[in-house]
């Protein structure tokens, strides 16, 4: 006996029960939007004309996903080597550390474009090393990685309360952030993108760190299924016996997955620092790290999913902030509601439907479900 | 013939391009041990899945009692009375006997209540069939044999009366096999229908009533056992004659090429598994180390290969040293020569969820052959897989497809293609044909010996005394940790069988 239940094929597997999911996701949200008195179906159309009605809302929705992308890829690829790391938040958090002292010490000298790679360099560096002291907690001493990492978000959040309100925070300023970066250190829009297809933005802070997100996901993608660390990480990922049988070692392991997975979380900061905001500010990381778990999940640990998840959620969050203006009986708290319905459905109860949609396809037509299924599987 | 506890009409079943079963027509009498033989991959855990409920079939029909039955889950199979006993154990490793007897079958809302009537129904069936476990004890700190019986007892708990073992004895010690087969024979005397599948031949003469023989997902043949002898079953299987003890010719061996020394091993709680331990082998001969289960030889091929930790000891290989006390690696070992074979397939061998190329690399997935700087070279990876693919008649003949859909034979035939096709100067081999049919079985014997007159050295370690018999040339009886005797592979089965027990080893001592 290996599989006590028979595949999919891959479209149901990576189409069908996404949507399914959510699809029940947004019918909970539909009751609740009832219950506070508004229109439901209206309420969904505002959301969705939010996010992708106009070029604004692209803008926006592209923007808030460009963050998603670089978390969800984190919790991904220290997922494939068995880890689950939460601490993308903190070290996130702690990059902008770095990203703040490149920026202050470049933004006069050097163009965005040779600043860019240093920040890039400083906030994959500082998530890498965040991520580094949980990793070999975990590898030489047992000390559970979530634990950790857990800890390592709140010691985050002190460190950067402590630069902020000291030495990154211009001597003469109230505000606990750094001083606005020259244009030096802003990144260049990419909002002209979307105007080529006939939109009109205002402004939107949608920049050319979405490329690198895009570019990172590919480099995920290569990484984990092209290499051999990527194949060693899987080996660990499914069986840590089995790793130790194929002389991979396991510290090393652990520590280089989590370093990698860190570097991921770390880049998240650029995003809205040198790409929206232009300065280093207190909690600017606001969560995304942790959306990145749901992301991740949804994406089903594969960096189109990923991806395609990170612009979902982006279209929730730009969707969301629409939805509360425009129908005030509809609180931010709300919004919140409705993106926890879809982390719940979509993310944790990924397979609450599965079982169903087998037993479905198992009558319907009982050849479709087998071989082919795994031969589809985009590895 | 008495009444048909299950008939099977017409059963179908596909997976993708593989037909695992197809027209399969079965009847089987009430009271009664019905054996099903076949080679890897012939469909019959498929088969028993769709009995049980895991799979549904594509067509067909099944009957129960006399009565259509419709089973769509496992829960629908206990129902009818079906009980399974599974290749792979389901059981929760640090929960109780009783715990694990219960679970899934809790009666009350209160555990304690449950657990209270669970233990007399237990009492009465350990009873009963000669089922002795003590209840409280924890399942991991039990011998396989006895995990078996609990298995065995939750199916009995939940009413069954028809009972499918899907290979119980692969794992088990001949001693423990016939204390199986003795309550096997004691549940038929008290009418329970019995079906069994198993790959040794041997198993099926002594204690079946009728047999039947699948090959490529069809049923072959269904003989009254008395009616039928092994080198029919046998052809039956493979649709040809087959050699069921390899002809070899003398060993040529010259210079030594693994020496183990000093090797003393612990397990996890601090008990001396392997204690000082020395012996050679050398190239151009296969060193067959016999025993019963248990004593010792999983930790000393462990500690061999670098898996496992010593607590002393090192191993030279082509008279270079390698302490295997310090941080030993299983890569360095792989380099300088030597393949392991491991026992456990399942979780050290093979990654399940990994396509099948993707297996036929684990350990060598640095090797220059694999690789292209920091990449992996896939086309490299799969056109190596399909070669093996075809040289080990592995089936089905698909590199792509998930390691866990391969039945358990093929699974085997995958981790032994990979070893002994990087040509490793040294072999070690855990029980090399552990779940494998017979043909494959003379199949890997040829490999073996064919590897040792090309001047390889091979270590085998098996619980099975004939394959010990039949491949080795020498020949290392290991009793608590010890080596107690050498033999040559004309020693009888009885006197390994008392050397196995330790009975000489005593003598000795005193
Ligand atoms: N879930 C699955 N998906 C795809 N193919 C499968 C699946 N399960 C079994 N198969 C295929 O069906 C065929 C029959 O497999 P099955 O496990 O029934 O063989 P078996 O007779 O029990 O073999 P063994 O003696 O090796 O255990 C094999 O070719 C196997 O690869
Ligand atoms: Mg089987």
């Amino acid at each position: 006996m290996s599989t006590p239940y028979a595949k999919l094929p891959a479209w149901a597997d990576y189409g069908l029960i996404p949507v399914i999911n959510l699809a029940v996701a947004f019918l909970v949200a539909g009751f609740v939007v009832l219950l506070v008195g508004e229109n439901p179906f209206r309420a969904a159309v505002v959301l969705v004309e939010g996010a992708f009605g106009r070029g604004q809302g692209i803008a926006f929705t592209l923007f808030y996903a460009t963050t998603f992308i670089f978390s969800g890829l984190s919790v991904a690829v220290a997922a494939h080597c068995g880890l689950f790391n939460i601490g993308g938040e903190g070290q996130g958090y702690i990059a902008g550390l770095g990203i703040g002292i490149v920026c202050l010490a470049f933004d006069s000298v050097l163009p965005w474009w040779l600043t860019f790679p240093l920040a890039i360099v400083a906030a994959a560096a500082m998530g890498a090393l965040w991520a580094l002291i949980p990793a070999y907690l975990q590898a030489r001493r047992g000390s559970h990685i979530v634990i950790t990492t857990i800890m390592f978000n709140f010691i985050a959040a002190s460190v950067m309360v402590y630069a902020l309100v000291g030495f990154l925070k211009p001597p003469i300023s109230m505000a606990p952030q750094t001083r606005t970066f020259l244009e030096g250190a802003q990144l260049p829009k990419l909002n002209w993108v979307i105007e080529l297809f006939g939109a009109k933005i205002r402004s939107a802070p949608f920049n050319v760190s979405f490329l690198l997100a895009l570019a990172m996901a590919f480099l995920v993608w290569v990484l984990i299924w092209r290499t051999r660390l990527g194949y060693e990480m899987r080996t660990y990922g499914h069986s840590s016996k089995a790793a130790r049988y194929a002389g991979i070692s396991e510290t090393r392991i652990i520590i280089v997955a989590m370093m990698i997975s860190g570097a991921l979380a770390g880049m998240m900061a650029l995003n809205p620092t040198m790409g929206d905001q232009h300065n280093v500010a207190l909690e600017f990381v606001s969560g995304a790290g942790f959306v990145g778990i749901a992301v991740a999940l949804m994406g089903r640990l594969h960096p189109v999913g990923i991806v395609l998840a990170a612009i979902l959620f982006g279209m929730l969050y730009q969707g969301g902030a629409e939805l509360a203006f425009e129908m005030p009986a509809i609180s931010r708290d709300m919004i919140v509601i409705i993106q926890g319905l879809v982390i719940l459905f979509a993310g944790a109860l990924e397979h609450m439907f599965r079982p169903y949609v087998q037993a479905l396809f198992a009558s319907l037509s009982p050849r479709s479900v087998g071989i082919e299924a795994i031969k589809g599987k985009g590895a | 013939m008495a009444q048909a506890a299950i008939e099977l009409i017409g059963i179908n079943k596909s997976f993708g391009a593989v037909r695992a079963n197809r027209d399969i027509n079965l009847e089987i009498a009430r009271g009664t041990i019905h054996g099903i033989v076949g080679e890897n991959g012939a469909g019959k855990s498929t088969l028993m899945s769709i009995l049980y409920g895991f799979y549904q079939a594509d067509s067909g029909e099944i009957r129960v009692g006399g009565q259509p039955a419709s089973i769509k889950s496992p829960n629908d199979a206990i129902a009818l009375g079906i009980g399974m006993v599974h290749q792979h154990f389901m059981l929760v490793d640090n929960f109780t006997v009783l715990e694990n007897v219960i679970l899934g079958a809790e009666s009350d809302a209160l555990l304690k209540k449950s657990i209270a009537k669970a233990r007399s129904e237990l009492e009465r069936l350990e009873r009963e069939y000669g089922l002795e476990v003590d209840p409280d004890a924890i399942i991991e700190e039990l011998p396989v044999g006895l995990q078996q019986r609990v298995e065995i007892l939750k199916a009995l708990y939940r009413g069954a009366e028809i009972l499918i073992l899907d290979e119980p004895t692969g794992v088990l010690t001949p001693a423990e096999a016939d204390h199986l087969f003795r309550i096997l024979r004691q549940l038929k005397e008290q009418g329970k229908t019995i079906v069994l599948i198993t790959h040794k031949l041997r198993e099926i003469m002594a204690i079946t009533d009728t047999v039947s023989v699948m090959r490529q997902g069809t049923m072959v043949a269904t003989r009254e056992t008395t009616k039928t002898t092994v080198g029919e079953l046998a052809e039956l299987m493979v649709g040809r004659r087959v050699l069921l003890r390899v002809e070899k010719g003398e060993a040529e061996a010259v210079g030594v090429k693994l020496a183990v020394r000093n090797l003393t091993v612990k397990d996890s709680r601090g008990v001396t598994m392997v204690d000082n331990v020395s012996f050679d082998v050398r190239a151009g001969e296969i060193v067959g180390i016999a025993g019963v289960a248990g004593n010792g030889q999983s930790e000393m091929l462990e500690a061999i290969s670098g898996i496992r930790r010593a607590v002393s000891g090192s191993v030279m290989l082509d008279g270079k040293p390698i302490d295997l006390t310090g941080a030993a690696d299983p890569g360095e070992l792989r380099d300088r020569g030597l393949a392991h074979v491991p026992e456990d397939r399942h979780h050290v061998g093979l990654v399940l969820a990994f396509e099948e190329n993707e297996n036929s690399i684990l350990g060598y997935h640095d090797d220059p052959r694999y690789v292209k700087g920091p990449f992996l070279d896939i086309d490299a990876i799969r056109d190596d897989a399909r070669d093996k693919i075809s040289k080990y008649d592995i089936r089905p003949a698909d590199c792509r497809l998930k390691t866990a859909n391969f039945s358990g034979g093929n699974q085997q035939k995958i981790v032994l293609a990979r070893e002994m096709e990087q040509d490793p100067g040294v072999l070690i081999v855990g029980q090399p044909t552990r779940g494998v049919d017979v043909g494959a079985i003379e199949f890997i014997h040829k490999r073996l010996i064919a590897m040792r007159d090309q001047g390889k050295a091979v270590l085998v370690v098996s619980v099975e005394l004939d394959e010990i018999r039949s491949l080795s040339d020498r020949i290392l009886v290991m009793f608590a940790g010890r080596i107690v005797g050498e033999r040559g592979p004309e020693a009888t089965e009885g006197e390994l069988g008392l050397l196995m027990a330790g009975v000489e080893h005593r003598e000795a001592a005193e």
